[in-house]
């Protein structure tokens, strides 16, 4: 928004999109996002907190309307992983599902903040002139989480089947033992390991990216004028009504995605 | 659009947010609601006991209530038949204490009959006996048919 000089579309988006960036150390790998960092630890605690605060408290008597809330979206997701997962899913899988759809969905949630007014706040409150605030329009962020589900993937894989096991895998299906098709099962595992959490962290950027391209585009509606305003306001607020569906939609298939990943870790072929 | 460090900082991140939920998150809320669970389902359970046991003693009364109009039947049975034996013995302590009374009335009867026949014929011998003397008087000694007299006399009081 504080350009120095004309405003151009291409300007404003660019503001729009470029990250607060630090950096750690020398080289192109060791920049950091610190808008993107920032805000997603602030709403990871928000989310988090809020329900460990309920949580604390919890009754197994009468609950109270927070603690109604919780339980409701705590047994909804509980539901979804019976469904799915047949272990002992209170261990781990079940809190990590849950901790995944808060933490996603408030990230998501970011971007049905206006985004020019967010920007204004924190270019003028906290001095900060480039700020993203939907942490999952940074690619960094869901090729994070996407990878530390795979690495769970394969811990799992070979907590539960042992190295051996799990290498028998590798190259003994989809297609059978036979030392002839080693080569092709390994191939086809291999691209199905790339193939995981390329398709889970790209699903969850690309909508909300695109998301938020959108609002920036409808935003550019207001350097038209009165009329282009009030236009640019009502798509915008039927965009963000559409966006309510997609950003928990989002953050539930990157759930339901994680918790399916996870629960073929554990069966064996 | 460009992989970085930011990365590896997300990914402490989120491991650090999913170590926190499955430590301090997770437990207490599941214990809360499984609890829950089996206090509900131990009412359910109660109230399925309760509910068997109000049928068991329902029955219990009704069997009961049967078994005591049953005896109460029975005992008027036996009251009936008890006072209806009363009343033949009564009748009969009565028709015997009637008949008795009866036939001492007769037998009073009787005697007095005889007695007041044995009075009367007396009587009429001694009427007879005067008459016969009177008429004898004239025309027959006394000593003489004194026999014949005492004969007569002792015939009427005979017959």
């Amino acid at each position: 928004m504080a350009a120095d000089t004309e405003l151009t579309p291409t300007k404003y988006i660019d503001h729009h999109l470029t990250h607060m960036t630090v950096q750690v150390k020398e080289g192109a790998f060791w920049a950091l996002h610190l808008d993107t960092l920032v805000t997603s630890i602030i709403l990871g605690i928000i989310g988090m907190g809020c329900v460990w605060l309920v949580v604390r408290k919890a009754t197994p008597g009468v609950p109270s309307r927070r603690q109604a809330f919780v339980e409701l979206m705590i047994e909804f997701i509980d539901n979804e992983v019976k469904n799915t997962f047949h272990g002992n899913r209170h261990v781990f899988v079940a809190p990590t599902a849950l901790t995944i759809f808060v933490w996603v969905l408030l990230m998501n949630t970011m971007d049905i903040m206006p985004i020019d007014i967010t920007a204004w706040v924190t270019e003028n409150v906290f001095g900060l002139h480039y700020w993203k605030i939907v942490p999952t329009t940074d690619v960094n962020t869901t090729f994070a989480l996407a990878l530390t589900i795979w690495f769970l993937m394969i811990f799992f894989s070979v907590k539960v089947k042992g190295l051996g096991g799990w290498m028998h895998e590798l190259f003994c299906t989809p297609f059978g033992k036979n030392p002839l098709l080693w080569i092709l099962n390994l191939l086809f595992n291999f691209i199905e390991y790339v193939s995981k959490p390329l398709s889970h962290s790209l699903r969850l950027f690309g909508n909300i990216y695109a998301g938020e391209i959108i609002f920036l585009l409808l935003g550019m509606w207001a350097a038209t004028g009165v009329a282009g305003t009030v236009f640019g306001t009502i798509l915008g607020a039927g965009w963000a009504i559409f966006h309510i569906l997609i950003v928990t939609l989002q953050a539930f298939i990157f759930m339901m995605l994680a918790v399916v990943y996870i629960s073929m870790a554990h069966e064996s072929h | 659009m460009n992989i970085n460090f930011t990365l590896i900082s997300q990914a402490l991140a989120f491991s650090t947010f999913i170590w926190f939920t499955v430590k301090f998150v997770w437990p207490p809320l599941l214990r809360a609601i499984e609890e829950r669970q089996k206090t509900i389902a131990d009412g359910l359970a109660a109230g399925e006991r309760g509910r068997h046991e109000l049928e068991l003693a329902s029955q219990r009364a009704t069997d009961i209530l049967k078994e005591a109009k049953q005896q109460a039947s029975d005992v008027i049975l036996q009251a009936e038949k008890r006072a209806s034996e009363i009343v033949e013995e009564a009748k009969r302590a009565a028709k015997e204490e009637g008949d008795r009374i009866i036939s001492g009335a007769k037998a009073e009867i009787h005697h007095e009959v005889f007695s007041a026949k044995e009075a009367l014929r007396q009587h009429a011998a001694r009427l007879a006996v005067a008459g016969a003397e009177k008429i004898l008087r004239r025309e027959v000694d006394a000593k003489v048919h004194a026999d014949m007299l005492a004969s007569i006399e002792e015939d009427l009081s005979n017959g």
